[in-house]
């Protein structure tokens, strides 16, 4: 590790690796640093994995204009980046005439920022478009330029494009401590660990006003707003072909029908302010809600089709995006309140902090090495029987399924751990290996196995997400 | 790529894709095992209990021991195995069945067959099909996950036990965990009665005082790392009755909820599902709605005794091979599932010949008897006496049972009852 960085990003969530990617175009030391046992571990990992499509917010507000920025991004970054990325639009369903008014709005808001396609519909309109629809709808809006993406996947994507490009990633890293030392900050975490730096950004999500705290910088307080959802088998009935959304209300977008780009349908999410930023629990009331909600859009949702149940938190701040340098502490980027639409905005977010870095008096070179470009990973799901044969002639491990629902060979969970991705919840995340419709029953222990034997760990020594997640007691 | 073309496929080395592949071979037909293990055997080689055979070889066999008798003659024979494969698609092309599947050792290989026999099994619901709110701690497993873990890879899982769901293998594990020294707190099952066999209860739980909570949900799952406890509460006319809930610590939750046979590839070659078994629906010879695509096992519907699908499976590999030599069934009537029964399977008998119909219970029922009718007219009666849910009924109808059905016209339906 060398002496001093140029800039240390906190939270290896999506705001945080985008921060941190942005950088390493240029001509720094950066560190990227979670107290995760791996990123996208807060709440980046479970959201409703939306492109939002700009209409949702006025135009006065900062998210919104990023999250216009952010959108047209995606498609360039999944070039580079090969991630799950689909621009498959974004319907508003109207359920009453009043209904249309409020679509109105969102119609002339959409407009005004500058949402790209966005369009009024009529009932006959609205049901071509989505014909997963109920009966009752009466119209409402179409944004084009929605759409999907499989938010661990892209922060992943995006980490390792950071790594290539020479940031340095500490998991484990929770800060406990800053220390001004002049030019300098000394960041040290729980484990003893420390970093020095010249600058800092505070992505820390759920946890930024914690950091916020340990730099002696503003005083704010971030609420989580729950959000709770069920996640449908791939086969589900009801699987439209546009994000679903009801008319928003005052609180949230409300409860969306989700076909995610990797097949399966989402259902969610509640929101519910609550006290406690490690309360991850769901509840049979709000589930039950869920269900009702995505009926009234999409009669065809069944519980038949639930294959899991979570809830993520939301970190808010108030309702917009919190993003600018301290007043308070120098050297310091505050990237707070990032909620909704905070997936969409994060690749505006990593370019809208370069900015306030460089009108702070960071110098920033553009790197020649630098390399946008991520290899194409081979799936296996994704990939032909002749492909297949292909690959196992280069490497028999890709021959050797190890998760049946999703299809992930044994190659792609050594890759996955290989890349640092070594705990039972960070390989569903880089492979879906056990997210499909057995969870996790028939390929836990090989997965476990795997694990064992890439890293030497014993039994009781892996764990589904760190910490004292540990699956198994040990030996008999 | 290699391409193999044997005369018929079998999907599955468990004991209903061996006992199917032995009766292809023996009426001379050529025949492919596609199995994902290492090994034949199937789910049976971690069933380390004993309870097996009885029916099939008179005596008491534990899973492996069951297994291996089948696989002993299935290495003999000039069946090949295609082990450690999975298959990944299969396709109808009329005539011709082409089935994919890929290995490490062999790569891609393309089997086209005249003849399919399904027999996938089926796979354990999870905590997401039966809902169970709360948080999401290591610790919750399927109880046949927790089988695999103790008995073949050797480890304890945990040292409280709560078992959700009092199918048999939750019955089977709550005992096995009691041998290894760990506590099972509870049995909570949702239904006013067991979803398991009574031989399971009484060896499994009153043997070890392990006490059953019947009419019980379980509302809540709840730890932060790791599994902290379980919240439950009784049902009374349907709903729950939250005023007398109670919480049971443990570190560990083994859910036997339930099990659905595996029909993916199925569907993919456009066999239709009955969604009362979700399995196939299958005609007299055991053949699904796609010609020369046949299922047997756990994959057509969930049975309770290995012994059963066995017999089941030696049928369906009698049956393809007869296919393949061109015969087809009779004239066929139509079965369908009366009061107090949940499914038959097959959904068609050939009235030229004996049939075996397997069906189940829909409800714990005393003195019972069965009636197979067609409108009014009963052609069978026969006293059950005791019925219930977890075990399996059959009924035999033959030819005799057919005579002067001639005036019953071609929309009739043989309806299976309990009275």
């Amino acid at each position: 590790m060398s002496a001093v960085r140029d800039v240390v990003v906190i939270g290896a969530g999506v705001s945080g690796a985008c921060i941190a990617r942005r950088l390493s175009a240029y001509e720094l030391d950066v560190a990227l640093v979670d107290k995760e046992p791996d990123v996208s571990f807060g709440t980046s990992k479970a959201n409703s994995g939306i492109v939002h499509g700009g209409f949702h917010h006025p135009g006065t507000k900062l998210k919104t204009r990023l999250e216009i920025q952010g959108n047209l991004m995606f498609d360039r970054l999944k070039r580079e980046l090969d991630f799950p990325f689909e621009r498959c639009g974004i319907v508003v369903a109207a359920l009453h005439d009043e209904e249309m008014r409020a679509i109105e709005q969102l119609h002339r808001q959409g407009v005004e920022n500058g949402a790209v396609g966005i369009e009024m519909c009529s009932r006959e309109r609205i049901l071509e478009l989505e014909p997963a629809l109920g009966p009752e709808v009466v119209g409402g809006l179409h944004s084009p330029g929605g759409g999907i993406v499989e938010p661990y996947r892209f922060v992943f994507a995006v980490v390792e494009s950071a790594m290539k490009n020479g940031v340095a990633l500490e998991t484990g890293f929770k800060a406990v401590k800053a220390e001004n030392l002049g030019e300098t900050w000394r960041v040290s975490a729980e484990d003893g660990r420390a970093i020095e730096a010249r600058w800092v950004v505070n992505a820390a999500g759920l946890y930024a006003d914690e950091v916020s705290a340990l730099f002696g910088a503003e005083e704010f307080s971030i609420k989580p707003r729950k959000g709770e959802y069920y996640l449908l088998d791939r086969a589900a009935k009801a699987k439209p072909r546009k994000v679903v959304f009801p008319v928003p209300s005052a609180i949230s977008k409300g409860m969306l029908v989700i076909p995610t780009v990797e097949g399966t349908v989402l259902v969610g999410p509640t929101a519910d302010d609550i006290e406690d930023k490690t309360d991850f629990e769901t509840t049979r009331e709000r589930l039950e809600r869920i269900l009702v909600s995505a009926r009234s859009l999409v009669p065809t949702v069944s519980e038949s089709d639930v294959i899991a149940s979570f809830s993520g938190l939301r970190p808010s701040a108030g309702d917009d995006f919190y993003i600018d340098l301290s007043e308070k502490a120098p050297r310091l980027v505050q990237v707070a309140g990032i909620q909704s639409p905070g997936l969409t905005a994060s690749p505006a977010i990593g370019e809208y902090v370069k900015d306030l870095l460089k009108k702070g008096g960071l110098r920033l070179v553009e790197k020649a090495s630098y390399d946008p470009f991520l290899e194409p990973k081979p799936r296996v799901r994704e990939t032909d029987a002749f492909g297949i044969d292909r690959l196992v002639a280069d490497d028999p491990a890709y021959g050797n399924i190890i998760c049946r629902c999703e299809r992930v060979s044994e190659a792609e969970i050594v890759n996955a751990i290989r890349a640092g991705h070594d705990t039972l919840d960070g390989i569903k995340y880089f492979t879906r290996a056990q997210m499909g419709r057995c969870q996790g029953g028939f390929c836990t222990y090989r997965i476990v196995k795997i694990i064992m034997r890439e890293t030497g760990k014993g039994w009781d020594e892996v764990t589904k997400r760190g910490g004292a997640s540990r699956l198994v007691e040990g030996e008999l | 790529m290699t391409t193999l073309k044997p005369d018929a496929v079998v999907v599955g080395g468990g004991a209903a894709g061996m006992a199917a592949a032995l009766e292809l071979e023996k009426a001379g037909c050529s025949c492919v095992i596609v199995e994902r293990e290492e090994g034949l055997g199937g789910i049976l080689m971690q069933c380390a209990h004993a309870g097996f055979g009885l029916v099939e070889f008179d005596e008491e066999l534990t899973g492996p021991e069951f297994a291996e008798r089948f696989a002993e003659k299935v290495l003999a024979s000039r069946v090949t195995v295609l082990d450690g494969a999975t298959a990944l698609e299969l396709r109808d092309e009329g005539d011709r069945k082409v089935l994919d599947c890929c290995s490490a050792k062999r790569g891609v290989v393309r089997i086209e067959a005249r003849a399919v026999v399904l027999a996938m099994g089926c796979r354990e619901r999870n905590r997401g099909n039966v809902r169970i709110p709360g948080s999401r701690p290591a610790g919750v497993y399927t109880a046949g996950l927790a089988q695999r873990l103790v008995n073949i890879e050797g480890v304890v899982p945990g040292r409280r036990v709560v078992v959700i769901g009092s199918g048999d293998i939750g019955l089977i594990m709550a005992r096995r965990m009691s041998w290894i020294g760990a506590k099972v707190e509870a049995v909570v099952e949702i239904l006013p009665y067991p979803s398991g066999l009574t031989r399971n209860i009484v060896q499994c739980l009153e043997d070890f005082g392990i006490p059953l909570y019947l009419g019980h949900q379980t509302t809540r799952i709840f730890g932060k790392d790791r599994v902290e406890g379980v919240e439950i509460a009784p049902l009374e006319n349907g709903a729950l009755d939250l005023s007398r809930a109670r919480t049971i610590p443990c570190d560990t939750v083994l859910l036997s909820v339930g099990l659905v046979p595996e029909n993916e590839l199925s569907r993919g070659a456009g066999v239709e599902l009955n969604p009362a078994t979700n399995g196939p629906k299958v005609d007299s010879t055991l053949m699904t709605s796609v010609p020369g695509v046949f299922a047997c096992g756990n994959v057509l519907h969930v049975h309770d005794l290995v012994d059963w699908v066995a017999e089941e499976a030696r049928r369906a590999g009698a049956h393809a091979a007869a296919w393949l030599r061109g015969e087809r069934p009779g004239p066929e009537l139509r079965v369908k599932a009366g009061a107090n029964v949940r499914y038959v399977a097959p959904v068609k008998v050939d009235l030229t010949r004996k049939n075996r119909v397997y069906f189940r219970s829909l409800a714990v029922l005393h003195g019972a008897t069965l009636e197979a009718r067609i409108d009014r007219r009963v052609l069978r009666t026969v006293r059950k006496g005791h019925a219930q849910p977890s075990e399996m009924l059959s009924i035999e109808l033959g030819p005799e049972d057919f005579a002067d059905l001639a005036e019953a016209g071609s929309d009739a339906v043989l309806e299976i009852a309990l009275v």
